[in-house]
């Protein structure tokens, strides 16, 4: 089995591993530990002949990702110990494993701290994370980039009237994921996720830094971030051995970057808006996405709800890979049935706004089959006639992912 | 679906005849007065709890007789001259397990709500404009799941009357938000103890939607009575949800600070 890690992670985990393994011993032993988790298997089909010799029409996989807590000192202490594993049947770059979160917490009246492997979301905005950059993206888990690598962390959360002030140390860099030689949703050649370059000479090792600041006020949700440390998101360079092959390697730069997100309640209106400002990568720019969610209850005399979104997405950088939403519109449809099997769908659509050729779309639907399985069906569209566009190297990678979840 | 559809002219037509069988009391100042006494005298009556905690069950039936738990505990803080704060965090179905909803309600301003989705480590707000809107879908709208405070109605007092052998005050209380989903409510509240002991919900449109029944009041710490089931059925839907409660208790020292964001992302 072929994992994401390099050398250096593998130490990193073996002793996280050990030291969880120790834990997990010596409170089972006091018999306190609460075990749930979930698992799934999940059928992707994609609906083209593939764009690349190796890639495959349809991919089986397997995930399970349990969850082992336990609390003392009256709840005040608690440790979180949540690994995860994927096998995929083709894609041996997707076959992977990863500990989501092995963290201690310690709450006190005002103030708390997180020592360990933990996850953190930032922002307000649906269609795009720009201020969230805390955790890697695992990005071969879904396309939508929502599920994240476990980042090790020194955490300290303080708390007041005045909202909330969060200081992070971040003491080693995790990868983003790429799919492998025989996966789909990747350029022509794979991206060489293994062989990554770095501005620091420090490479993974390298210290971040990150601040944030929090509040409610009223009808706002206002945050403003600090991030000094290595880009998440990487540059790709394309590079020529001896004999003339080509390879894709991702090159992490070392960057600050500034972020404010804010929210506001209006009615039945939610207004949503996120701004960034990076420097440090080839380029210093500016990218920004605001848009609004409303949604009506008790839509057409039934008990669905339906909510619209609208979601303009503002990037300065003109040929970056990842910066797809340089000036498009995603316009989105949420459905909640509001019944007892939690039934929800999802539809969006993202338009390129310079080049009408270039727009993706999905669908996201998900429903409780008993109390402990769910199903989901996932589906993504691309769509571009512009050879330097990302969505162009996706444009036959259109597919439709069935998933059973357990829930235990 | 003839047969359903009539039954339910059958049910719409019964509800009509009730409606206009009841004698028009036209609201005059003193049964507005008398109203509002009744209603003030509910909510003194139960002041001083501070705060609570309860294991509760929801228990979601379909008209088909579908039926489905979800376990959840609440938290819950007196707020005086204003709304109470509440953390709901549910335990099942495990699918959503470790979702937490925190509200504030308010008694003039738009209540605050938030809710935790553990899955993506990611709180959100909620336009609290739909309080009309299911909560967890159950047929409990989010606006039965605030607490009651005075200023969210005008009240009218109907007639005294008897329920389940006791003597009761039966007042209209109509709510003062637009946005409410219901044009008035009907409530049942005994003269013994100022406790509610049955509501009917009507929608927008003047129609019976819902009818509420409080069973098994239990009196805690020797001064606040709580129902220990709530019964709620959906007139037009024939769905219903019960409310069971496990465990209460009453001073288990939760504070402000127990209720923010923070102890959101913390609950579980």
């Amino acid at each position: 089995m072929k994992t994401v890690y390099e050398e250096q992670d593998k130490t990193v985990i073996k002793t996280i591993l050990v030291s969880a393994g120790f834990l997990l011993v010596s409170f089972s032993a006091r018999a306190e530990v609460d075990i749930g988790g979930q698992a799934g298997i999940e059928a992707r089909y994609f609906l083209q002949d593939a764009a690349y010799p190796e890639q495959q029409r349809e991919y089986l996989s397997a995930y399970i990702e349990p969850e082992f807590y336990y609390e003392w000192n009256d709840r005040a202490d608690s440790i979180l110990f949540k690994p995860f594993f994927r096998i995929d049947q083709h894609d041996e770059e997707r076959t992977h494993f990863d500990i989501r979160e092995l963290q201690w917490l310690h709450a006190s009246e005002n103030w708390e701290t997180r020592v360990g492997v933990a996850h953190v979301f930032w922002g307000q905005t649906e269609s795009i994370h720009l201020v969230d950059i805390i955790n890697q993206t695992d990005s071969i888990e879904a396309v939508d980039g929502e599920d994240k690598l476990g980042q090790p962390m020194v955490n300290l959360n303080v708390f007041g009237d005045w909202g909330t002030l969060s200081a992070f140390v971040l003491p080693y860099f995790r990868e983003r994921t790429f799919a492998g030689m025989d996966g789909r949703l990747r350029p022509p050649i794979p991206i060489d996720g293994d062989n990554a370059l770095y501005e620091s000479d420090d490479e993974q090792s390298h210290v971040d830094y990150a601040l944030r600041w929090r509040n409610s006020i009223g009808q706002w949700e206002v945050g403003v971030s600090f991030f000094d440390g290595t880009s998440r998101e990487p540059e790709l360079l394309t590079q020529f051995d001896g004999t003339g092959n080509a390879s894709i390697r991702p090159y992490y730069a070392q960057i600050e970057q500034f972020g404010v997100d804010l929210l506001k309640v209006q009615g039945a209106w939610l207004l949503k808006f996120e701004g960034i400002y990076r420097t440090g990568q080839s380029e210093d720019f500016a990218a920004a996405v605001a848009g609004f969610e409303r949604t009506s209850v008790g839509v057409f005399d039934t008990q669905y709800d339906l909510g619209l979104l609208m979601e303009y997405q503002y990037d300065e950088r003109d040929d970056n890979f990842f910066a797809t939403g340089q000036n498009d519109l995603m316009t989105g449809v949420r459905w909640v049935w509001n019944d007892i099997d939690g039934t929800e769908f999802l539809f969006g659509y993202i338009q390129d706004l310079d080049d009408f050729e270039t727009y993706s779309g999905f669908v996201e639907a998900s429903s409780r089959i008993t109390d402990s399985w769910r199903w989901k069906i996932d589906a993504y569209f691309f769509s571009s006639d512009d050879e330097t566009d990302t969505f162009y190297f996706l444009r036959r990678d259109d597919h439709i992912q069935l998933s059973l979840e357990h829930f235990f | 679906m003839i047969r359903l559809a009539n039954k339910h002219n059958w049910l719409g037509g019964l509800i009509t005849c009730a409606i206009l069988m009841t004698p028009i009391v036209k609201a005059d100042e003193e049964s507005e007065k008398e109203g509002l006494r009744i209603a003030t005298e509910r909510k003194n009556s139960d002041r001083g709890w501070d705060n609570s905690l309860a294991d509760m069950s929801m228990i979601l039936r379909n008209a088909q007789g579908q039926e489905s738990e979800r376990r959840l505990r609440v938290k819950t803080l007196e707020v005086q001259e204003d709304g109470d704060k509440a953390l709901t965090i549910f335990d099942s179905p495990r699918d959503v397990s470790g979702t937490a909803f925190l509200s504030f309600s308010h008694s003039k301003e738009p209540d605050e709500q938030w809710i935790y989705l553990p899955a993506l480590k990611r709180v959100k707000r909620i336009a609290s404009q739909n309080k009309s809107g299911p909560f967890m879908g159950s047929e409990f709208a989010f606006e039965d799941m605030t607490s009651f405070e005075v200023d969210k109605f005008t009240y009218d007092f109907l007639r005294e009357d008897t329920y389940q052998g006791d003597d009761v005050y039966v007042i209209t209380q109509i709510p003062q938000d637009d946005f409410s989903g219901y044009s008035k409510q009907i409530v049942w509240i005994d003269k013994e103890h100022y406790r509610v002991r049955k509501v009917e919900f009507f929608d927008r449109k003047g129609d019976l939607l819902k009818t509420l029944e409080f069973e098994d009041y239990t009196l805690f710490d020797d001064k606040f009575w709580r129902p220990l089931k709530s019964f709620m059925y959906n007139v037009q839907t024939q769905k219903s949800t019960e409310l069971i409660t496990h465990e209460l208790e009453f001073g288990v020292g939760l504070e402000d600070s127990d209720f923010d964001e923070n102890s959101l992302r913390r609950a579980r």
